[in-house]
């Protein structure tokens, strides 16, 4: 989306808004205008002081719009802005198109997470909404969909948010693809991130004595418990492409050679060197925090990707793929 | 904020009420003559433009037309007060509750803006928040992937893209041009739905497999959407068939977790390929490209009985890893 440039186009967008709500709501205090903008007072100070260079074109003094300045900067001042003279400003603007998008889908996702009654009060307001912004929009054009998972998995984020924000533990029976079990662990949640169209819940967890992401489609059950968390509270993890698997101390490093069907990989996990190679291979080196998930991958994408270095994994993974195979013999 | 932007919000703010207020178009000498009259004819007709240009994207509507019914030479202009501002919306304080909520769902800062710049007009008349009757969990709408702000724009601009595309598998991305018709989200991930102008027919596009920058190349409203189109059944039409197919495996006792929550049938200790463990009979409901994949990472701890295809497939690329037998085949 363009960068709007900030400025006079910003501040006549936030007078406009303005002048609607103090003609609505009568005398409204400074700060409280403020926090309603999402600026701060000195910014609403300043926008007024642009106001009242405004007005009707007669040029003559009666036709400028009508601001009480001194309560506001005068010490003996209640704070209270007043503005008269503005009639014709007195209703906000029409939503933008992207206002309008912006806010229909994600009515549309919420009504997808909830209730029938709730869901009822939610097709209210997008009806309303839908007929004012009938012009001009492309609302129907931009679906967000259901939530991956649907309501179940929405609600988990939920609780597991709210766990977070009360610093309360959590009793989780996660299910390890890599060691394809299924575990039972008590974690101090961090907070829920996404990344990749997945969500996560980064946590530090008791039974690995580390910090681990658990991915929440993952999670069979998860009780809230009473106990408070044991391990100082931290933001989660920014899931850029860098932070998204932190190298721990066990973490190695192996250099695969991907043809073009196994390249997704490299938007998956973290690797630190891509080198471009004929016929569209790449060299890789990829972080890898335990061998057996390395075997697991390199099975899964076989026969598309090969180890370069170091031999014991290129010697594992075919001691691996031959026990497999010989099953069929 | 530095006092040029003031001047320049002034004479936006200006601008808008001047030709608010008159009942008929006003003409460019005239708002020359009050609003920029010590601007030479270059500076004036290059500023005029710009601040006519800004109040649009504001969401003003700057209605341009003959001033005189008699001379056509004139341009004038206009904005009309019903064009102006957001119809009367009456929300009920359930409506404006479901409302607030929406500011949260966006995990994307231009669109969560957006919907907040949104909430703020629609509630500057003053209405009750009602939270009480919500049951409802928060979704978020994450949309990561680089393009999606060049598509969501060009979606509502009706304006072509050219983009370099990486399908799945293929060595190398190919350039794209596209007339989008919509933006989807589908399992968590973002589509793009329009008509592939290069092919002359509709075809979807995954956002996370676009390479490098989207450019928008086509003027805004430059083509039509087909009357009738559904983005979404479009893109369900277009993704790659669901998976239905089902396939027999037997599963080492303890292993396979993920194969066995969701499987069709499990019939438990049956003969299987060797006896260093029990084996289970697991009837799964998958099918595509993937379940190969799948079922290879489980390396021995699986066995793969039908269909033969599937079968034929997991033998295939284990005997292409595993050293010397390939020639053995």
């Amino acid at each position: 989306m363009s960068v709007q440039p900030a400025g006079a186009k910003d501040q006549v967008a936030r007078l406009l808004t303005l002048v609607p709500f103090l003609h609505a709501r009568g005398p409204v205090r400074l700060d409280d205008a403020a926090a309603a903008l999402g600026v701060p007072a000195e910014q609403v100070l300043a926008d007024l002081n642009v106001l009242l260079m405004c007005g009707l074109p007669g040029g003559y003094p009666d036709d400028l719009i009508d601001v009480d300045l001194d309560a506001l900067e005068e010490s003996g001042g209640d704070g209270v802005i007043r503005v008269t003279n503005a009639d014709y400003l007195a209703r906000p603007l029409r939503l933008t198109p992207t206002e309008a998008t912006a806010i229909i889908v994600a009515l549309r996702a919420l009504r997808g997470s909830a209730a029938e009654e709730t869901r009822e009060i939610v097709d209210r307001a997008l009806g309303k909404l839908e007929a004012a912004a009938a012009h001009g929009t492309a609302v129907a054009q931009i679906d967000p969909g259901d939530a991956p998972g649907g309501p179940d998995l929405i609600r988990l984020e939920a609780e597991l948010r709210q766990a977070t924000s009360r610093r309360r533990q959590v009793r989780l029976s996660y299910y390890v693809p890599s060691r394809d079990e299924q575990s039972e662990r008590i974690v101090d949640p961090r907070g829920v991130v996404t990344a990749h169209g997945f969500t996560y819940l980064d946590a530090w967890c008791h039974s690995a004595e580390a910090p681990r992401l658990f991915r929440l489609d993952r999670i069979a059950e998860a009780e809230v418990l009473d106990s408070e968390i044991q391990t100082e509270p931290e933001p989660p993890r920014d899931l850029g492409k860098e932070g998204f698997f932190e190298s721990s101390p066990e973490s190695t490093v192996a250099t695969l050679e991907l043809d073009p069907a196994a390249r997704w990989v490299v938007e998956y996990y973290p690797v630190q060197a891509v080198r471009r190679r004929r016929g569209g291979v790449l060299e890789v080196d990829l972080v890898v925090a335990n061998e057996r998930w390395l075997q697991r991958l390199l099975l899964r994408l076989a026969p598309h990707a090969r180890v370069i270095a170091p031999s014991s994994y290129a010697d594992s993974f075919a001691a691996a793929a031959e026990d497999a195979l010989r099953l069929y013999n | 904020m530095s006092s040029t932007t003031g001047r320049k919000s002034e004479r936006l703010l200006n601008l808008l009420i001047m030709l608010l207020v008159q009942r008929h178009y006003v003409s460019k000498d005239r708002i020359r003559e009050f609003l920029y009259p010590d601007a030479s004819t270059e500076a004036f007709e290059k500023m005029f433009e710009r601040d006519k240009e800004e109040l649009r994207s504001l969401g003003v509507p700057i209605e341009v037309g003959n001033m005189d019914a008699y001379f056509d030479d004139e341009p004038g202009y206009r904005v009309r007060p019903d064009r102006l501002s957001l119809p009367d919306i009456a929300l009920t304080p359930d409506e404006a509750a479901v409302i607030g909520l929406a500011t949260r769902v966006w995990q994307h800062a231009r669109l969560a803006d957006a919907t907040t710049e949104a909430v703020r007009k629609l509630t500057a008349l003053g209405v009750e928040v009602d939270e009480s009757a919500l049951d409802i969990a928060e979704p978020r709408l994450s949309a990561d992937e680089p393009s999606f702000d060049v598509f969501w724009e060009a979606t509502q601009e009706r304006s072509a893209v050219e983009f370099d595309y990486r399908r799945p598998g293929a060595p190398r991305s190919t350039t794209r041009h596209l007339q989008p018709w919509g933006v989807v989200r589908y399992s968590g991930r973002w589509y793009v739905v329009g008509l592939d102008t290069d092919r002359g027919e509709e075809r979807v596009f995954r956002l996370s497999r676009v390479e490098g920058e989207a450019r928008r190349t086509g003027a805004p409203g430059s083509y039509d959407v087909p009357p009738g189109t559904d983005v979404r059944a479009t893109a369900v039409r277009l993704a790659p068939p669901p998976s239905t197919g089902e396939a027999v495996v037997l599963v080492r006792r303890d292993a396979g977790i993920a194969l066995r929550t969701d499987a069709v049938a499990i019939e438990a200790d049956v003969v299987g390929p060797d006896t260093s463990t029990a084996w289970d009979r697991v009837r799964i409901s998958r099918g595509g490209q993937g379940v190969a994949d799948e079922l290879l990472g489980y390396g021995a701890a699986v066995y793969v009985e039908s269909p033969a295809e599937l079968r034929t497939e997991v033998v295939d690329r284990l005997r292409a890893v595993v050293p010397g037998a390939e020639v053995a085949r």
